[in-house]
């Protein structure tokens, strides 16, 4: 039993200590994509603290009452097992996964579209290039493309289309919705709306290197009005992006915010592959140690440009 | 050829360097004491050429205590390195090497070794055999763990550590974005040591299948063989995965060749794919045997036969069948689409069926039973609740669209710790109090015992709970720092506290492996915990034929049976006799040392030197295949002076 008490106290420890911070990001969401997962985790939170209470109090129960005392020292326990008792354990978890799975399912194809709410709403499409280490976003529609840093409309829903320049990457804004992988030859999608205006944090999930840590970007959600005012600003002060300067900044480095009146997609998307000669350089990437072999490019045969770097 | 050997020699780093001087000092001290107290002759004749179940199974526990060491420093720097945001005593690069060592050291030659060694030590005695099927086999498998085990290791002197993760996902892992040798040393070190491992299953399940003791039948087998045959079954059918996938890998980054890269047509998404594929069964098979023993010293402490036996069976079955067809949860958020999630999602919340089944059954093993506390015990008590925590959380990351916010966050590391220390390193915990009278005739220290369990348990609990906490507030793994404006500040401190616990815990094991060793009572009943299995049916430490006769057979728990029935308890000299064992043999050794050769060369991309050494394999392998040494016979009044000497004509 002390083990049972103790074990729980440990439980509480954390809770205590997380009572004085902020809150968890995780429980906080600030739009339609993020919301409904967080139901789905409160969901199952529920569940799984019942079933942790039944295996909790059976526990400290059995281990108190059964345990070997002086006055039970001759006592010879003979017991093989009871099939009533082992369908009740098979049929009640059975239950809680389908009481869990209905609602996954669910959210699984609701993430995949639109959110409810917002169908009527024609979505922003951004395109997200993921890079070591750092994070470009092109709006292809606006001709712009910003870097480190992504603004987005409130109240309206942005299509992100992902991909990557070279590592696989994992795109994250946790406040307003979940992640997914940016990989090198393919796009994936995600939905995200962010209910009003206000600053989140996004993030790279992914390990990708030495530089994975600082591989963080804003998203800045304003009125539509804000969005389309900065939209123009960019437009007109923004310098134009060149192919040379691309190829410096998908170099493996950290970068500030950067802001461009064209995109990177007019000679590039890494999403249809493309030529990886074109930015691919290993010799960039060399850290302590023995430093190994790489191979000719000129022997890959992707086509294409060939860049010597 | 042109050597740099600054490159080579890894320089510049004080830790590295202490680690460098350590080594030399320790291993410079260990042939000197050899040497000093003349213990070669020793050391070849009774360890190293030996062909002994029991033998082998030791080594790989001493391998597995110092990988445990190894791992454990790892992660301590870890813990110091992120107990505060923005410190700076390990930078990025040596954050990543260290992290991507402690999960492959801590998986592979940590848990693996541990199991196998347990494994091989019990399950033999267990099924009333004399050894396993293939003893020489057996041998060949430790050495090529340990060779394995010992190329991976030095990777973090001579050449450069691998530092892609322990998942090594591509492209990352290929030479497009680690141009070095560190992640070589992954892809040749594991191929080495997974040999062995495939090796192992074979033999174990042949061994399981073919040798059991006259009245055996599978339905009488104890828990444990029975956990560790479906093991070994999963090994035989996931590790040819890992084999292919890490050849793959071999000839990506050694010949260019475009299975994983992002140039050249290859497809980086296969890696997870194949990693998994082995990854996820790789899960099962230590935890696995783990629930086995859990299974073995919950029924001897509860003084009751293990509740439900036939439900236990079918879970694991049923876990064994699913483990296959899961792989797909480790990287939801590929977007790999809503059919693929949702398919995946419900294969992997039915494991927790028969888990959940699995828990039950233990705790109505114990419900009416007489539960004594001992250290053993008090391990495969705290294995419930924790794991339980760790179970249910694991069901929370199987449902894709929550796993869309929990994945590669400290949420999900928390989760697997809390399934794998409890699952796995408790069980081992448990088993080494537990059968360690019956590997040295000794029993380990009782209270020192309990305090290694109680401040391992806390030390855990304080480490692993804040983290699931810090992932829901968005904290990622393998970040080797934090802002301070994150407010992840407090929690990560606790989990760093929690670290020096648990730290403390192992230390005590340690040093309870020395007093006990030192001063332990050597005079011990050879049955001390008055247990069930037939393992406790002969001598301790067993005497190198295991049973003289071997017992047979009338009931689930044989040994509690005959004790309760006084049947076969009396050795009837009359019917002795003389016992065929197999001979020592230098080849397994040897084909650690040509194997880890090979390895190194190859991992240093020197092929002709690879090539000329790997001839040493086919030596190895043809003096095997004319070798007609057909073992010895233990003569009579051997066996009875030894039969006599243990049973003290009782």
């Amino acid at each position: 039993m002390k083990k049972g008490v103790l074990v729980s106290l440990l439980a509480i420890v954390p809770l205590f200590i997380l009572s004085g911070c902020e809150s968890m990001v995780v429980f906080d969401p600030q739009g339609p994509v993020a919301r409904s997962i967080t139901d789905l985790i409160n969901w199952s939170i529920v569940l799984m603290a019942f079933v942790c209470l039944v295996v909790f109090v059976l526990f400290g129960y059995i281990v108190w009452k059964y345990r070997a005392t002086k006055e039970n020292a001759d006592y010879e326990p003979d017991e093989h097992g009871s099939t009533k008792l082992e369908i009740v354990w098979t049929v009640i978890p059975f239950l809680i996964i389908i009481a869990l799975t209905i609602p996954t399912v669910k959210t699984i194809y609701a993430l995949e579209d639109i959110p409810e709410d917002y169908k009527d709403h024609e979505p922003i499409v951004i395109n997200v290039t993921s890079a070591d280490w750092k994070w470009i976003f092109s709006y292809p529609e606006e001709g712009i493309e910003t870097v480190n840093y992504v603004n987005i409309p409130a109240g309206v829903p942005v299509e992100f289309k992902l991909t990557s320049a070279g590592t696989m990457q994992s795109f994250w804004i946790p406040a307003l919705a979940g992640q997914k992988y940016t990989m090198y030859g393919a796009e994936t999608d995600l939905y995200v709306v962010a209910d009003k205006p206000g600053n989140y944090e996004g993030q790279n999930t992914s390990f990708n290197g030495k530089g994975y840590a600082e591989m963080k970007f804003d998203v800045e959600a304003k009125t539509l009005e804000d969005y389309d005012e900065w939209v123009d600003e960019v437009k007109e002060d923004a310098p134009k992006l060149t192919e040379e300067k691309y190829k410096e900044i998908i170099k493996p480095t950290h970068l500030g915010r950067m802001t461009f009146s064209n995109t990177h997609l007019e000679w590039i998307d890494h999403g249809k592959g493309g030529d990886s000669n074109y930015y691919l350089n290993p010799e960039l990437y060399r850290v302590h140690g023995y430093p190994g072999r790489t191979f000719d490019k000129n022997q890959e045969s992707d086509g294409g440009e060939k860049d010597a770097h | 050829m042109h050597i740099k050997w600054d490159d080579i020699v890894i320089t510049g780093d004080p830790l590295i360097l202490s680690a460098q001087i350590g080594i030399t000092l320790t291993m410079l001290a260990i042939v000197v004491g050899v040497t000093y107290f003349k213990k070669w002759q020793y050391l070849w004749d009774e360890w190293i050429t030996t062909v002994d179940h029991k033998k082998i199974g030791i080594m790989y526990i001493i391998v597995a205590v110092l990988m445990f060491f190894r791992g454990g420093v790892d992660g301590l720097m870890m813990k110091y390195q992120t107990a505060a945001p923005e410190m700076d005593f390990l930078d990025a690069q040596h954050y990543n090497e260290v992290f991507t060592t402690h999960g492959v050291i801590m998986i592979l030659f940590m848990a693996m070794p541990a199991l196998i060694g347990l494994m091989n030590v019990v399950i033999p005695l267990q099924i009333g055999a004399r050894d396993v099927a293939f003893p020489q086999l057996n041998a060949l498998s430790f050495w090529l763990t340990f060779s394995g085990a010992m190329l991976f290791n030095i990777s973090f002197v001579i050449g450069g550590s691998p530092d892609a993760g322990w998942t090594s996902y591509f492209p990352l892992a290929g030479k497009e974005f680690t141009p070095g040798v560190g992640n070589n040393f992954y892809a040749i070190a594991l191929q080495i040591a997974g040999i062995g491992t495939l090796m192992t299953g074979i033999n174990f399940i042949v061994t399981i299948l073919k040798m059991r003791t006259k009245g055996m039948t599978l339905m009488k087998m104890p828990m444990f063989t029975w956990t560790s045959l479906i093991t070994n079954i999963i090994i035989v059918f996931a590790f040819p995965i890992l084999t292919v996938a890490l050849a793959l890998m071999t000839f990506d980054r050694l010949f260019g060749t475009h299975f994983f890269t992002i140039s050249g047509g290859g497809n980086a998404m296969l890696w997870n794919n194949l990693f998994w594929l082995w990854g996820h069964p790789e899960v099962y098979i230590v935890i696995l045997p783990a629930f086995g023993m859990f299974s073995e010293i919950i029924a001897t402490f509860s003084r009751k036969r293990l509740f439900g036996y036939n439900s236990m069976i079918i879970s694991i079955v049923g876990i064994a069948i699913l483990s296959m067809v899961v792989w797909v949860h480790h990287f939801y958020t590929m977007g790999s689409g809503p059919v693929v999630n949702s398919v995946f999602s419900i294969t992997t919340m039915l494991i927790a069926i028969p888990t959940g089944v699995k828990i039950f059954n233990w705790l109505f093993t114990m419900r009416k039973g007489r539960i004594q506390f001992t250290t053993a015990m008090l391990w495969s008590l705290a294995f419930i609740p924790t794991f339980t925590i760790g179970g249910v959380t694991g069901v929370m990351l199987a449902m894709a669209a929550a796993d869309y916010q929990y994945h590669n966050t400290l949420f999900l590391v928390a989760h697997f710790h809390y399934v794998l220390i409890p699952g796995v390193v408790y069980a081992v915990f448990a088993g080494f109090y537990y059968w360690w009278p019956k590997m040295f005739g000794y029993a380990l220290n009782e209270r020192l015992g309990k305090w290694h369990f109680w401040l391992f348990n806390i030390g855990f609990n304080v480490t692993f709970m804040p983290m699931f906490f810090l992932g829901l507030k968005g904290a990622v793994r393998r970040s080797y720092t934090f802002s301070a404006e994150s407010g992840f500040a407090p929690l990560f401190m606790l989990s760093a506290i929690g670290s020096l616990i648990l730290a403390a815990g192992f230390a005590v094991l340690v040093y309870n492996i020395y007093y006990s060793t030192r001063y332990a009572d050597r005079k011990i009943s050879t049955d001390p915990w008055d247990a069930r299995t037939l393992e406790w049916h002969t001598a301790s430490p067993v005497q190198p034929y295991n049973f003289a006769i071997t017992p047979e057979v009338k009931a689930l728990d044989a040994f509690w049976y005959m004790k309760k029935n006084n049947e076969g308890l009396v050795l009837k000299e009359e019917e002795l006799e003389e016992i065929h064992m197999p001979s020592n043999s230098w080849l397994p050794i040897y084909m650690c040392v040509v194997f880890g050769v090979v390895g190194f060369f190859l991992v240093f991309e020197w092929f002709i030197p690879a090539a000329i050494c790997s001839l040493g394999i086919f030596v190895g392998l043809i003096i095997r295949s004319f070798d007609y040494d057909e073992g010895y016979h233990i003569k009579l009044d051997v066996i009875k002076k030894t039969e006599r000497a243990w049973r003290g004509e009782k």
